[in-house]
């Protein structure tokens, strides 16, 4: 019996949905089976929380008195450049930005203590901002210096807008290398010492929805502890990535585009993000409700850690290099259990992403779902699919020619 | 009785050119295990060990350091973690050479027992946000 988004929420403005978290539908489809289940559960919550580089705030700061043109100016918030490209007094700050005088990773490997993601997060949390301007002066816009502490409450818009967040699957990195490598995903000890893996599994939304049936453009989400939306498919979105029989992608293979108010969000679920000898980043707290409309549906979000598979990719050398090898496939079982056998060895895994906050993401969306705070939405459009073919490519360098001079 | 325990020893400039801790060995029979030390001519020396003897010895040896102006502190209070900041990611445990931080397979939350820190300070830059500190 197929069910409509409209009469599922009908039943959530009456209180009577009967939702439940994507870890929790696994041992209730087990146990009553798929028809049951899909008759009597309404939705299912996933959720997500890891660190997440393409993630960035766009701010309108109100005009001054006389007036200041940002825009082809320099603006810092913290010490932190904020983009200026755009008009008098809206700028972007990107999670991954940092000082111009950080020193980076001149002495190896850098500590990033302090980026764009913990000034996004410093602004979620109420605290005062500094704000250091330059501009060139304009006949309209004649102002060319402003110092001032800023916070949330006082800008016209703050906006969290992230170009790419919740990858449907990710690469499992190790080092085969004889020394210690420090990357986006963890300090990786050498000849295999660890293995870092960054994805909810069972829990993750995309991992839920593997064919984009209920996730779309205009679908609305938990976002960083507010309410948000799906903007686009996020960039490298790669649905023609390799699938298991269950239909789940083995490689990082979805990804989206989301949307919401910063005035509305937690500094819980936004949080400023050191990577070690890497750079700053953001972690991001992402839940996606799926609503159960057929038994297909429900079937996607019983998948279980054992089916699902990532690919363990040596990020000392195939990862830079980009090179296709692989060192293996182990699946989130496997992750989860704390050891994986790689090329005879047992290996200590660790993760990036925090299974205990993203079923925390779960259980809240559920929470909402079931008071009737929070209403599902239909599609706008959908994200473009396995049909589509579309597969990130790689870039395509065309040297460009040096004239004498 | 025998005890064992493992401790944070800060010397004073003054002293980093006196025989300390092979007093401590042949004077007081204790074994000591170095986990960690930083001794600079003319600069405060901190090391970090674990002692062993029986208690009679272990309570003299420890009476001796401080004489010498060594000042002693229990380890458990020298890596600390910011339970308002942890994530309970996971980085960091494959991180820890000891074992104090580790992983609760059921919770999946991030367990630190500060009783088995050895102070090596790994996880205080590999926490992505920042979590553990050191405090003296």
């Amino acid at each position: 019996m197929a069910k409509t988004i409209s009469e599922i929420n009908e039943k959530i403005k009456k209180g009577q949905a009967v939702v439940v978290n994507a870890e929790e539908i696994i041992d209730l489809v087990a146990k009553k089976g798929m028809e049951k289940v899909a008759r009597e559960v309404d939705v299912v919550t996933t959720g997500t929380f890891g660190p997440m580089c393409s993630s960035s705030a766009y701010f309108n700061l109100g005009h001054t008195k006389p007036r200041i043109k940002l825009g082809g100016g320099r603006v810092y918030l913290n010490d932190i450049p904020a983009y200026t490209g755009v008009a008098a007094v809206d700028i972007i700050l990107g999670a991954t930005a940092m000082p111009d005088d950080d020193p980076r990773n001149r002495v190896h490997p850098g500590a990033f203590n302090y980026g764009g993601g913990h000034v996004i997060e410093a602004l979620v949390a109420g605290k005062d901002v500094r704000l250091v301007a330059t501009a060139y002066g304009t006949d309209c816009y004649p102002r060319k210096k402003l110092e001032s502490w800023i916070c949330l409450k006082d800008l016209n818009e703050a906006v969290l807008f992230n170009m790419r967040n919740a990858y449907q699957n990710y690469n499992v990195a190790v080092n085969l290398s004889d020394k210690t490598i420090y990357t986006y995903l963890g300090v990786l000890k050498p000849n295999l010492g660890n293995a870092n893996y960054c994805s909810a599994g069972q829990l993750s939304p995309l991992l839920n929805d593997p064919f984009y049936k209920t996730i779309g453009i205009g679908t609305r989400i938990f976002l960083g502890g507010g309410v948000g939306y799906v903007a686009w498919q996020g960039t490298q979105h790669s649905p023609a990535a390799l699938r298991g029989d269950n239909g789940v992608p083995r490689r990082g293979a979805g990804t989206l585009a989301v949307i919401g108010d910063l005035k509305g969000m937690n500094p819980r679920w936004l949080v400023g993000t050191s990577m070690l000898g890497y750079g700053p980043t953001m972690t991001v707290g992402i839940g996606v409700p799926i609503p159960i409309l057929n038994e297909e549906i429900l079937r996607y979000t019983a998948v279980k850690d054992e089916d699902i598979y990532a690919a363990v990719v040596d990020y000392s050398d195939a990862y830079s290099q980009r090179k296709p090898d692989i060192v293996g496939e182990v699946s989130y079982a496997q992750l989860k259990s704390g050891i994986v056998v790689l090329q005879n060895k047992k290996v200590p895994t660790a993760s990036l992403s925090s299974y205990p906050r993203a079923l925390e993401i779960a259980n809240t969306l559920k929470d909402w779902i079931a008071k009737g705070k929070f209403l599902l939405t239909e599609a706008v459009a959908p994200l473009p699919g396995v049909e589509s073919g579309l597969s990130a490519k790689p870039f395509n360098e065309r040297p460009i020619e040096q004239k004498e001079l | 009785m025998a005890i064992k325990k493992r401790v944070v020893l800060h010397f004073p400039a003054r002293r980093v050119d006196e025989p300390i801790i092979y007093k401590l060995v042949k004077d007081y029979d204790l074994v000591l295990n170095v986990l960690k030390a930083s001794i600079m001519p003319n600069e405060e020396g901190r090391m970090v060990m674990e002692l062993s003897g029986t208690k009679e010895n272990y309570d003299k040896g420890i009476k001796y350091l401080q004489s010498a102006g060594v000042k002693i502190q229990s380890l458990g209070q020298d890596v600390r973690r910011n339970d308002a900041h942890c994530t309970h990611c996971g980085v960091c445990v494959v991180v820890c050479p000891s074992g104090a931080l580790s992983l609760d397979h059921k919770t999946r939350m991030v367990k630190f027992d500060s009783a088995e820190c050895t102070a090596c300070e790994l996880c205080v830059l590999a926490c992505p946000p920042r979590a553990m500190g050191v405090y003296l």
